[in-house]
């Protein structure tokens, strides 16, 4: 992010704030992210019996190890991380390439074809999916139940994110720098594959951060759509929690928490100053 | 603001300003020859992949969505015949229609009111570049990270009428509280939007930053030597410029909330008696009993009422940062 220049004043750079807010900003973010992060870390540290009534006491004995272990067992993580994988990654993959290849046309060329193309293709950002409709046509077309329906389920809810972020994107390059390879003999194809999708790499991270994030999270529409022939983290996360809010079984489904979030949180803390500055730049301009 | 002119022209929902007068030149400089050249250099073609993915998995679910709606396909019947509006009247005259759809609105719009107010006061607290605000940013970001599922089941731990925070606020102020905040007909849904809105703040939070960061540094200048005081400032020269990252905001948090689903499904199930039932969890629910004639008309419902609202709101806050 920036930095604020001094001479930009904000509202936070009164002389009584600076003073409170190394005190209260440290306080607030304990008290409104720590306590229920808290929460999940101290009861998946706990034995079962603590747990029947998750609160925020130190667990007596820290038996998180053991909790993992089970639920990584029990909780089909690693079907799940793996299922996880096989949607996610091709739907990020093919959402980016195919999105990109229709901004880059639906910002270049100005008519009113390509405006009414582009005002249908990013509908989707507002409109939601017919979900109980898009089952019916999966199983017409044999993709119920498959990573292959699921993949084109996401896609097709998502295109409209990417195309939309792109698009604008686009418009902020010169189209001097495609010029260049186009007088060189360069056809469409290479022009796209060398000269833009090069200079859209930090679009194309936001892209990818967002679609990740949702497609990563997504229980609903893999209700709908694999209900129990694949398994997904998110899936066998509530089947875990579905058993175990009946059984109190609050030990585990804090540590499938942890283990589920992990590999996301972590990816961020690594990548947020890009991120951030990405998704900033791509929403607000 | 210079947008006023610009924004009338273009259909597209975002508004580069930068963009726009560019744009502008170029198009009435495109003449007959330029267009046959940018049919061969952007050949239309490169369109066909994403709209045939739109095509099949977005467009004609949608269009299925109003057909199958007036039919009795089921999971009990072979077959599926139209019924007409039967579906529309069943659900209207017993209620659940009407409910839902009110359901869906107040939650949409309750957490639109939460997430933009978190956001907005997140943002303004956490403005300057210090390194305290460097690391709570960062966690303030970690909700939008995790699963909505996973959201839903901390706060149902948190809300127990003998959880956590019955037990802090029973400390703090020195006697008991044992308020079941999931299980109150009347105010649960409140709760649900504020716990949506916590996972969301985080976002919403980057896009009011990032408005506040892209404010020119002259309009400033000129305000602090015509000697404004830091809270008129704010108001008068700054807030405005906010104008598209709120039009964003609260049209991504209104919308998105139709959608909800997970934290709803994960903290009330959509009790007690069907309260927090928002359109999606209804939907969910009736596909699953095998009624899937029922589901899709609900689900039709939820596009229109979106599509219905979406125009409305987003043509709004478009003016808005016109007038501003």
């Amino acid at each position: 992010m920036k930095a604020t220049s001094p001479g930009r004043p904000g509202l936070s750079d009164s002389k009584i704030w600076t003073r409170l807010q190394p005190v209260f900003t440290p306080l607030l973010t304990l008290v409104v992210i720590g306590v229920p992060l808290w929460l999940v870390v101290a009861t998946a540290g706990k034995s079962r019996g603590e747990a029947l009534q998750p609160d925020l006491s130190l667990p007596s004995k820290w038996q998180l190890w053991d909790n993992l272990k089970a639920v990584w067992t029990d909780g089909g993580i690693p079907a799940g991380f793996f299922g996880s994988l096989l949607v996610v990654i091709p739907s990020v993959i093919g959402v980016l390439i195919v999105g990109s290849m229709a901004a880059w046309i639906l910002a270049r060329r100005a008519s009113k074809l390509t405006a009414a193309l582009y005002a249908l293709a990013i509908s989707g950002i507002v409109l939601p999916p017919a979900v109980v409709t898009l089952v019916l046509l999966l199983r017409q077309l044999g993709l119920a139940g498959s990573a292959v329906g699921m993949i084109g389920v996401y896609m097709g809810i998502y295109l409209s994110t990417v195309i939309f972020f792109v698009t604008g994107f686009v418009r902020t390059i010169p189209a001097s720098l495609e010029e260049a390879a186009q007088i060189d003999g360069a056809g469409p194809v290479k022009v796209f594959v060398r000269v833009v999708l090069p200079l859209l790499r930090p679009v194309l991270a936001t892209a990818t951060i967002l679609v990740c994030l949702y497609v990563w999270n997504d229980v609903f529409y893999a209700f709908f759509v694999v209900g129990g022939r694949l398994e997904t983290l998110p899936l066998n996360l509530f089947q875990v929690a579905s058993a175990g809010l009946y059984l109190n079984n609050w030990h585990l489904i804090f540590a499938y928490v942890i283990l589920m979030s992990l590999p996301l949180v972590v990816v961020f803390a690594i990548a947020q100053r890009k991120i951030i500055s990405g998704i900033t730049s791509g929403a607000v301009k | 603001m210079q947008t006023i002119n610009e924004t009338a022209s273009g259909p597209e929902p975002e508004s580069a300003q930068p963009v726009r007068p560019h744009r502008a030149t170029k198009k009435a400089s495109q003449k007959k020859p330029r267009n046959r050249v940018i049919k061969r250099t952007h050949p239309m073609w490169f369109l066909a992949p994403a709209f045939a993915i739109l095509l099949v998995f977005f467009f004609l679910p949608t269009v299925f969505n109003f057909i199958y709606a007036f039919t009795d396909w089921s999971s009990f019947k072979a077959e599926i015949n139209p019924v007409g509006t039967d579906n529309f009247a069943n659900l209207a005259s017993n209620g659940t229609l009407f409910r839902a759809l009110r359901i869906t609105i107040v939650y949409a719009v309750l957490v639109a009111v939460f997430q933009n107010l978190f956001g907005f006061l997140l943002a303004v607290l956490l403005e300057r570049d210090t390194k305290i605000n460097r690391i709570a940013r960062v966690f303030f970001l970690i909700p939008v990270m995790m699963s909505a599922l996973a959201v839903g089941y901390i706060f149902q731990a948190l809300l127990k009428p003998e959880g956590s925070l019955n037990g802090l606020l029973s400390t703090l102020l020195r006697h008991d509280i044992d308020y079941a905040w999931l299980a109150d007909p009347t105010w649960t849904i409140g709760t649900v939007a504020v716990i949506h809105a916590w996972k969301w703040m985080g976002l919403s939070m980057l896009i009011y930053l990032a408005g506040l960061k892209t404010i020119p540094s002259d309009v400033l200048e000129a305000g602090k030597i015509d000697g404004a005081s830091r809270w008129l400032m704010f108001w008068k020269i700054r807030f405005p410029f906010l104008a598209p990252a709120i039009t964003f905001n609260v049209a991504t948090s209104l919308l998105g909330s139709m959608n909800g689903f997970d934290i709803v499904q994960a903290t009330t199930e959509g009790g007690p008696a069907r309260t927090t039932e928002i359109l999606n969890i209804f939907i969910y629910r009736t596909f699953g009993q095998g009624l899937f004639a029922q589901a899709t008309t609900m689900s039709l419902v939820l596009f229109l009422i979106v599509a219905l609202m979406a125009f409305p709101v987003i043509g709004l806050l478009r003016k808005r940062e016109q007038i501003l």
